[in-house]
C-alpha cells in the first residue's frame, strides 16, 4: 500500500511549494483578509445607517454574495474584472488585471459580505446607551463610531474574524481552479508532472491542516482571553 | 451612475497602471507601448508546444514562436526594453482570458477553427494535428465505437470534448464524458483507470505516452474524431496593427530555415524535463503551411 | 463594456445533444440539488452521532468526537476532494480500487461522500451545541424514569436539540449547496460546472455565467424561505438559540 511511497518528491518540490506555491497562498489571505475586514466594516456601518436606500443595497450585496458559491464568483470575476475596469476607466481596451490582483479583488470583494455580517454583530453587540452618550457630550457619527463603537466591536470580534480568517485560507485553494500556482497548485502541477499524487496531496492535506489546527488553538486562547467587554 | 463610476475608478487606479495620453497606436500595440510589458499565456501540459519544464518556468515550441513575435513587437514600438509577463492558462479560461485582455498572446496548442474566429483571431498556423484518443493496450479498445457506455476523459474547454460530445449524442453511445482541468490530469485519468481513453489532439496524445511511466502499455487509436486542424498562437480580434506585426514575424520565421532547427529542437530532439524524443518528423503538410504561411481555420486548406 | 451580449444563446442546442444550453443549465442543475440532498443526509448522520459522542459522559468518546471534527474542518475541501477521488482509490485492495474506479457515477458518489463528511464535522459542533443548550435536569429525568442513555437521546435530547439548532442547521444546508460546486473539479457537472461547459461551448461567457448566478440565488431564495418555515413551525418557545 505505502510501500512505492516516495519521500523523495515531497523533498524536491519544498522549495517550489513553498516559495512560489505558500507565498501565494499567504499574500492571498493576508491582502483579502484586512481589504475584506475594511471593506465589510464599511458595508457593515452602512446597513446600519439610517440614510436612504443604501442600507437596502448594502443588505443586498450582503445576500446575494453569501448566496453564491465562490468558484463561480471566481471564475465570473476573472473574466469579468477587465470589462469593470474598462468601465470605470474609460479606456478603449479592458483593463489587464493579473491572476493575483484579480484573484484579490475577488476573495476581498466576496470575503467583505461574511466580515460585513461579523462586523455588523460586533457593532450591535455595544449598548445604545455608549452611542447615546457619545453623541451627549457632542462627537459627531464619525468619531463615536471610531473612538467609541468600532474599537470596541473590533475588539469583541476579533476571534470571530480570525476564525473567517482561517476559513478565507482553506478557500483560497479554489484558485486551483484557473491554474494558478497557490500552494494546492503547486502540489498538483508536481504530482501531475512526477505522476505522484498519493504522496503530494497527503502532504498539501498536511500541511494546510497543521497551519488551519494551530491558528484555530491560537484563536480558542485569544478567546479565553478577551472575555467580551460590554 | 456616474458616481459609482468614480468611486470605482478611484478604487481601481491604485491597482492598474492608467494608460498614457492617446497616440496613433490603437489596441494591445498601444498598451504594449503604454505599460512597457506584453504577456503571454502559457499551458501546463501542451508538450511540447507550451508546458512547464523541472523549474516550473514555461517552455515549449510555441513558447519560442512567441519570443519571435516579442522581439518583432519591441522593434516595431522601437520599444529598449519589453517586459515580458507570463499568465498560466487552461483550455477552459484561455478563450475569455484573450478577449478580456488578460492575455495578449496564447502561446500553446490552440486549435484555429471559423468558430472561435468569431471570437478570437489567430496568427500563421504552427502544426497540424487530429483528434484521437488513447488508452490502455490491455483495455483492448480499437475504435470509437468500443468506447460505447464507457467513461472517457477530455481536456475541458477543447474542440476535442466538443467532437466527442456531439459524436456521443449523434451515435448514441452513451459515453460519460468526464471533463478534466489541464491534458496531464486527463491522461493521468486513463493511467489509474478512471477513464478508458483520452481524447485528445493526437500530437499532445503522443508527447503524454512518451512521458508515461510505461509508454508502451498505451495505444493511441486510428479511428480519428476530426481531419488534422490547425494550431495557431491566439490574440484579440479585431486588432489588424497587432496581427499584422505577428503575422509578419511568424511568416519570417516560418518561411526561414531556421524554423527547421526549432522544429527539430522540439520534436526530434530530447527535450525536458524528462529528455525524451518525442520523433515526430516534419510532414509534407506542415512543410506546406510553413513555406505558406495561413491563417486559416479551414482544415480542407492543409 | 465592449462584449457582444446574446441571451437567445440559452435556446440555441448545445452540442451534447440533451436540448439547448438552457436544458443544459437545467440539467447542472438536477446533479446541485441531487448531491445537496444526499451530501446533507451523510452530514446529519454523522454530524450527530459525531455531534452525540461529544456530549457522552465519556473521555475517550469526546476527544475521538473533537479530532474527528479538528480533522475535516482543518482541511480545505477541495484538498479532502481530492483525497476521495485520487488518493483513496489507490491506497484500497486492488481490486476493490478498480470497482470504486469503475463506478459510472464516481464523480457523483465522491462528491456525495467528500462533502458529506466535511460538512457533517460543521453539523456535529451544531448538534453539541444543541443538546448542551438543554437544561441537565432533561437528561437527569430520562435517567430518572427509567431511560436507557440511548433512549434519553433518542426520545427527549435530540429532538429538542435539533429543533434548537435549526436555523445554524438551515445556513449549513445552504453552504453544503455552495459547496456541492467544489466538485466540478473532479469532472460533476453540476451547475458552475455546466455554466463553465456552456461557456466553453458557446463562448457567451457572461451569460453563461449570469444564467447560474441567477438559478443559484433563486435555489438559495426556494430554500431559505422553506426552511423559515419549517423554523417557524417547530421553534421551541423559550429556547432563542438562533444567532
Amino acid at each position: 500500500m505505502f510501500s512505492d511511497f516516495d519521500f523523495g518528491v515531497i523533498w524536491r518540490a519544498l522549495p517550489y511549494l513553498f516559495k512560489e506555491g505558500m507565498t501565494f497562498t499567504l499574500t492571498l489571505t493576508a491582502v483579502a483578509t484586512v481589504g475584506g475586514v475594511m471593506l465589510g466594516t464599511v458595508i457593515a456601518l452602512l446597513r446600519l445607517s439610517s440614510l436612504p436606500v443604501l442600507p437596502k443595497l448594502a443588505a443586498g450585496y450582503v445576500n446575494v454574495m453569501r448566496a453564491l458559491p465562490l468558484v463561480l464568483v471566481i471564475f465570473l470575476f476573472y473574466f469579468l474584472m477587465p470589462y469593470v475596469g474598462q468601465w470605470a476607466l474609460r479606456t478603449s481596451q479592458p483593463i489587464q488585471v493579473g491572476a493575483l490582483s484579480s484573484t484579490i479583488i475577488t476573495f476581498t470583494l466576496f470575503e467583505a459580505a461574511y466580515f460585513a455580517e461579523i462586523m455588523r454583530a460586533g457593532i450591535q453587540s455595544i449598548p445604545h446607551g455608549q452611542v447615546a452618550a457619545g453623541y451627549a457630550i457632542g462627537l459627531t457619527y464619525r468619531q463615536v463610531m471610531s473612538y467609541v463603537v468600532l474599537p470596541q466591536a473590533f475588539r469583541n470580534m476579533l476571534p470571530v474574524i480570525f476564525t473567517q480568517t482561517i476559513v478565507l485560507f482553506q478557500d483560497t485553494s479554489l484558485v486551483y481552479v484557473l491554474s494558478i500556482t497557490d500552494f494546492l497548485g503547486a502540489a498538483s502541477k508536481v504530482a501531475q508532472r512526477d505522476g505522484r499524487l498519493t504522496e503530494m496531496y497527503l502532504f498539501a492535506a498536511a500541511v494546510y491542516f497543521l497551519i488551519s489546527f494551530t491558528a484555530s488553538m491560537l484563536v480558542k486562547r485569544l478567546q479565553a482571553r478577551i472575555s467580551i467587554v460590554r | 451612475m456616474r458616481m459609482t463610476r468614480i468611486i470605482v475608478a478611484g478604487c481601481l487606479a491604485a491597482a492598474f497602471a492608467v494608460p498614457a495620453a492617446a497616440q496613433e497606436l490603437t489596441g494591445t500595440l498601444k498598451k504594449i507601448k503604454d505599460t512597457g510589458t506584453i504577456t503571454i499565456g502559457y499551458r501546463e501540459s501542451s508538450v511540447p508546444f507550451s508546458y512547464l519544464d523541472d523549474n516550473q518556468k514555461p517552455v515549449g515550441f510555441a513558447m519560442d514562436i512567441c519570443a519571435a513575435i516579442v522581439a518583432a513587437v519591441k522593434g516595431n514600438l522601437k520599444l529598449d526594453k519589453l517586459e515580458v509577463k507570463y499568465n498560466p492558462v487552461t483550455s477552459a479560461t484561455r478563450i475569455p482570458l484573450i478577449a478580456n485582455g488578460t492575455v495578449d498572446l496564447e502561446c500553446g496548442s490552440t486549435t484555429n477553427n471559423v468558430e472561435r474566429q468569431k471570437q478570437v483571431s489567430f496568427t500563421n498556423t504552427h502544426f497540424l494535428t487530429a483528434s484521437r484518443f488513447v488508452s490502455k493496450k490491455a483495455s483492448n479498445i480499437k475504435s470509437i465505437a468500443d468506447l460505447a457506455g464507457k467513461t472517457v476523459v477530455s481536456t475541458s474547454g477543447t474542440t476535442n470534448i466538443r467532437q466527442v460530445t456531439e459524436v456521443n449524442a449523434a451515435k448514441g453511445l452513451n459515453i460519460n464524458i468526464l471533463p478534466a482541468k489541464d491534458h496531464a490530469e486527463a491522461f493521468l485519468m486513463v493511467e489509474t483507470d478512471r477513464a478508458v481513453a483520452f481524447v485528445m489532439d493526437d500530437i499532445l496524445l503522443a508527447s503524454l505516452v512518451a512521458g508515461s511511466k510505461d509508454p508502451k502499455a498505451y495505444v493511441i487509436s486510428d479511428d480519428a474524431f476530426s481531419l488534422p486542424e490547425p494550431y495557431g498562437i491566439m490574440l484579440r480580434r479585431e486588432d489588424a496593427p497587432f496581427k499584422a506585426v505577428a503575422d509578419g514575424a511568424t511568416a519570417a520565421l516560418y518561411k526561414s530555415p531556421e524554423i527547421v532547427t526549432l522544429y527539430a529542437k522540439w520534436f526530434q530532439s530530447p527535450i525536458p524535463p524528462k529528455n525524451l524524443n518525442l520523433d515526430v518528423p516534419l510532414g509534407a503538410p506542415l512543410k506546406k503551411a510553413f513555406a505558406n504561411p495561413t491563417d486559416s481555420g479551414d482544415p480542407a486548406a492543409y | 463594456m465592449n462584449y457582444h451580449w446574446n441571451w437567445g444563446i440559452l435556446l440555441e442546442p448545445s452540442p451534447d445533444g440533451q436540448g439547448t444550453y438552457l436544458n443544459m443549465l437545467l440539467g447542472g442543475l438536477r446533479w446541485t440539488v441531487l448531491t445537496s440532498l444526499a451530501a446533507w443526509a451523510v452530514a446529519l448522520v454523522f454530524g450527530s452521532l459525531v455531534g452525540v459522542m461529544r456530549t457522552l459522559p465519556s473521555w475517550i468518546a469526546v476527544h475521538l468526537g473533537g479530532a474527528y471534527i479538528e480533522l475535516f474542518r482543518n482541511i480545505p475541501l477541495l484538498v479532502q476532494l481530492f483525497l476521495w477521488f485520487f488518493v483513496i482509490p489507490e491506497l484500497l485492495p486492488h481490486d476493490w480500487g478498480v470497482w470504486v474506479k469503475h463506478l459510472r457515477y464516481g464523480a457523483f458518489y465522491t462528491a456525495v461522500v467528500a462533502i458529506g463528511l466535511y460538512m457533517s464535522a460543521r453539523v456535529a459542533t451544531q448538534v453539541s451545541a444543541g443538546i448542551n443548550a438543554l437544561p441537565k435536569g432533561q437528561s437527569m429525568a430520562g435517567t430518572a424514569i427509567g431511560l436507557t442513555p440511548a433512549q434519553t437521546y433518542r426520545y427527549i435530547l435530540l429532538p429538542m436539540a435539533y429543533r434548537i439548532v435549526l436555523p445554524p442547521l438551515t445556513s449549513e444546508f445552504l453552504n453544503t449547496i455552495k459547496n456541492t460546486s467544489v466538485a466540478l473539479t473532479i469532472g460533476l457537472m453540476e451547475l458552475t460546472g455546466a455554466a463553465r461547459s456552456m461557456q466553453e461551448f458557446s463562448f457567451h461567457v457572461f451569460e453563461a455565467f449570469t444564467a447560474a448566478t441567477v438559478i443559484y440565488l433563486a435555489l438559495n431564495a426556494v430554500v431559505t424561505i422553506g426552511m423559515r418555515a419549517l423554523e417557524r413551525a417547530l421553534a421551541v418557545p423559550g429556547f432563542n438559540a438562533a444567532r
